[in-house]
């Protein structure tokens, strides 16, 4: 685990709750920045545990648990501009929570409704791409259109350590550093691809990959939100600026199940996990904030009332979401008229006319 | 053909500044078959792109640049070389207007010269069509002729639909009529087979490089005394049913030819349609002339693997011996 597991990363808050500085990545951050992003880092978390208890209670019939990756994700989600955009696996509750997508927009997806949930152009997201890899070249080819607009938005790629083992995203490496793209590749290395450890995508630092393509990396500590904001924030300046194609890995690691039907024990030893709670997000800055005085008692109160408003409501939310009607399946298919879905479409329609007046006859 | 394509190339570029095409070799040599011959000098590297050599991120870039606004016209180089891309295609490309509930368009078209005849070595000389046909979110396309190919590719670039445009390689050299002032709005829509030869015994449908090789049939056939309808799919997704059930109905005979294998094929859905259809109508069942289940042959066999004037003519007279 050691060549993986390293701290030989950006860190700007040990998990004791200690700043530390880095002369590469300067951070001035005020109490109430501090308290912001403290917000975001317990809503994911409370998010996670209301969606999986959804999910045992037979709401969702999947859930993809964040629990672990909120620092590295809530770090980079909230260095972003509203007009760069982000292609994200399903994972990137975090990203979509900075990005201004509801928390019970997501549900819709897991809960069976919808297959995508949102319209990416509202929140600059696109929706969440469950084939691994699949969405990195979206990414670059999004930044080439960038690159042809002249303007300095990035698009950044969110995606795993089972996800560099795909072709897409070696391709979409060589593809941004051919055309000097303006894309921000953002690896969260959680340590697992469902069950097989990171050992098995990659012998060495992934981040390492990055030099082998000419593209400038940077190894963060993923579970340090500040790490993650510093860094990412210098990343895109960098990028903006004509850098270039840049690769982030955030080490971090997956507290939870890989989806709520998995069973991390055949896998992973206690040990291990032990480990790596000692090292939670959370922690860390709450003894920051305890340490700086800004940990009062009406923040703390506050921040319980609003993570119970959002627990109520994406738990009513969630149970309201009813299917839509079957024939809506036909509807976007295509922009312009198909005769195939015309057709299919009439027949399920009259289909469940004929089933209709049946039962009520 | 070569030059129609190009022109309809050119067109595109002209009307719509969005329209970029990207794909491997297509800039400085112009691409292998010379269709976009010219192009990156005349409208820049930033619109004909010369991509690095991986078919999955050229379509997979091209669902971003979709995303962003513009036109993606992808080259990819042969048939053989579109299965890296097949899952950018079937799983992002043909997928994501659904999933987005029409909020995300996917104006790209994915040009692939396709179909065997030319002596090329292997993967070289595939017919992947139903691969595509059999994807939903998708429209597929085969022009046979230079004029078609110029109207069609301008309707392809143009529709907001994501377009698999099958150009029939082996007919990249024929010459014919174009007509360059063609306004592609008042053109046969490009969803629409055409009869392209009238007749009353037996109905032959086709596409692509198979147009001509019908054609001959059809005037051989005609020497004997027998009068052959031959339809032009031209479009394989959707397939015009409506244009080949009519003319069923009046010769009670089809045959389907295609270089595709047979076995869950183009042919194979068009049997099983115009069975449903016209069963009343028909004297005989639907035959098809395909390739065979084996692999594309070395070039030295393929004259025995691709359907000729001999093998249709055979189905005729199987369809007619009924």
């Amino acid at each position: 685990m050691h060549t993986h597991g390293g701290n030989d990363f950006v860190q700007l808050l040990t998990p004791e709750g200690e700043r530390r500085d880095h002369p590469d990545y300067p951070l001035d951050i005020t109490g109430d920045e501090v308290r912001a992003l403290y917000r975001d880092l317990v809503m994911m978390r409370r998010f996670d545990l209301e969606a999986t208890a959804l999910q045992r209670h037979g709401e969702l019939g999947l859930f993809t648990p964040i629990i672990g990756q909120e620092a590295a994700q809530i770090g980079a989600g909230r260095a972003m501009r509203p007009g760069d955009f982000a292609y994200t696996s399903y994972r990137e509750h975090g990203i979509a929570w900075c990005r201004g997508i509801e928390p019970l927009t997501l549900m819709g997806l897991f809960r069976g409704v919808t297959n995508g949930g949102w319209n990416p152009y509202e929140h600059n997201m696109s929706i969440y791409s469950i084939v691994i890899g699949d969405h990195v070249p979206h990414a670059v080819g999004y930044a080439m259109g960038i690159q042809r607009d002249g303007t300095d938005d990035v698009a950044l790629a969110f995606f795993g350590d089972g996800a560099t083992s795909q072709g897409d995203v070696h391709e979409s490496f060589v593809f941004a550093a051919a055309f000097h793209s303006p894309v921000l590749f953002f690896l969260q290395n959680n340590h697992f691809a469902i069950s097989v450890p990171v050992e098995t995508q990659s012998r060495q630092q992934l981040v390492k990959r990055a030099e082998g393509y000419g593209i400038p990396g940077i190894r963060v500590d993923g579970n340090d939100v500040l790490a993650s904001l510093a860094v990412t924030r210098a990343a895109l300046k960098r990028i903006r600026e004509g850098g270039g194609p840049m690769l982030i890995e955030a080490v971090t690691y997956r507290m939870g199940s890989h989806t709520t039907s998995d069973d991390p024990t055949r896998y992973r030893s206690n040990e291990h996990l032990e480990h790596w709670a000692t090292r939670d997000p959370l922690e860390r800055v709450l003894r920051l904030m305890e340490r700086e005085g800004w940990a009062d008692d009406a923040f703390m109160a506050s921040l319980d009332d609003e993570a119970n408003v959002m627990g109520a409501t994406l738990r009513d939310g969630t149970r309201a979401l009813t299917p839509p009607d079957p024939l809506t399946m036909f509807d976007h298919v295509y922009a312009e008229p198909h005769q195939q879905v015309t057709d299919d479409r009439a027949f399920l329609a009259r289909y469940l006319q004929a089933a209709q007046s049946g039962d009520e006859s | 053909m070569v030059a129609a394509l190009n022109a309809a190339l050119r067109a595109s570029l002209d009307r719509d500044s969005k329209v970029l095409l990207m794909g491997e070799d297509i800039a400085i040599l112009g691409g292998v078959f010379r269709v976009t011959d010219g192009l990156v000098k005349d409208y820049g590297e930033q619109r004909v792109v010369d991509t690095p050599l991986a078919e999955s991120t050229i379509i997979g870039a091209a669902v971003g640049l979709a995303m962003r606004g513009y036109r993606p016209v992808c080259e990819i180089q042969f048939d053989g070389f579109v299965f890296p891309a097949f899952d950018q295609i079937v799983t992002q490309v043909a997928k994501l207007r659904v999933r987005t509930d029409g909020q995300v368009a996917m104006p790209i078209v994915i040009r692939l010269p396709f179909g065997g005849g030319i002596g090329a070595v292997e993967h070289h000389s595939e017919s992947p069509e139903a691969y595509f046909v059999h994807t939903p979110g998708l429209r597929v396309m085969a022009p046979a002729t230079p004029a078609d190919a110029f109207v069609m590719l301008q309707q392809a670039i143009a529709s907001d639909d994501p377009v698999i445009f099958l150009e029939p390689k082996r007919r990249y050299w024929d010459r014919g009529e174009v007509d360059l002032a063609v306004d592609i709005a008042h053109a046969t829509p490009m969803g629409r087979a055409r009869v392209t030869r009238s007749g009353s015994d037996v109905t032959i449908a086709c596409y692509g490089p198979m147009l001509r090789t019908c054609l001959e049939a059809a005037d051989v056939a005609a020497g004997e005394g027998r009068s052959l309808e031959v339809i032009d799919l031209r479009s394989l997704s959707p397939i015009d049913f409506p244009t080949l059930v009519a003319s069923v109905e009046r010769t009670s005979r089809l045959v389907v030819v295609h270089e595709a294998q047979g076995m869950a094929s183009v042919g194979a859905e068009i049997a099983a349609v115009v069975a449903e259809r016209c069963f009343w109508s028909m004297e005989a069942p639907v035959i098809r002339v395909a390739g065979f289940h084996t692999p594309y042959p070395p070039n030295r066999l393929e004259q025995h693997y691709l359907p000729d004037v001999e093998r249709i003519l055979d189905a005729v007279d199987r369809s007619l011996a009924y």
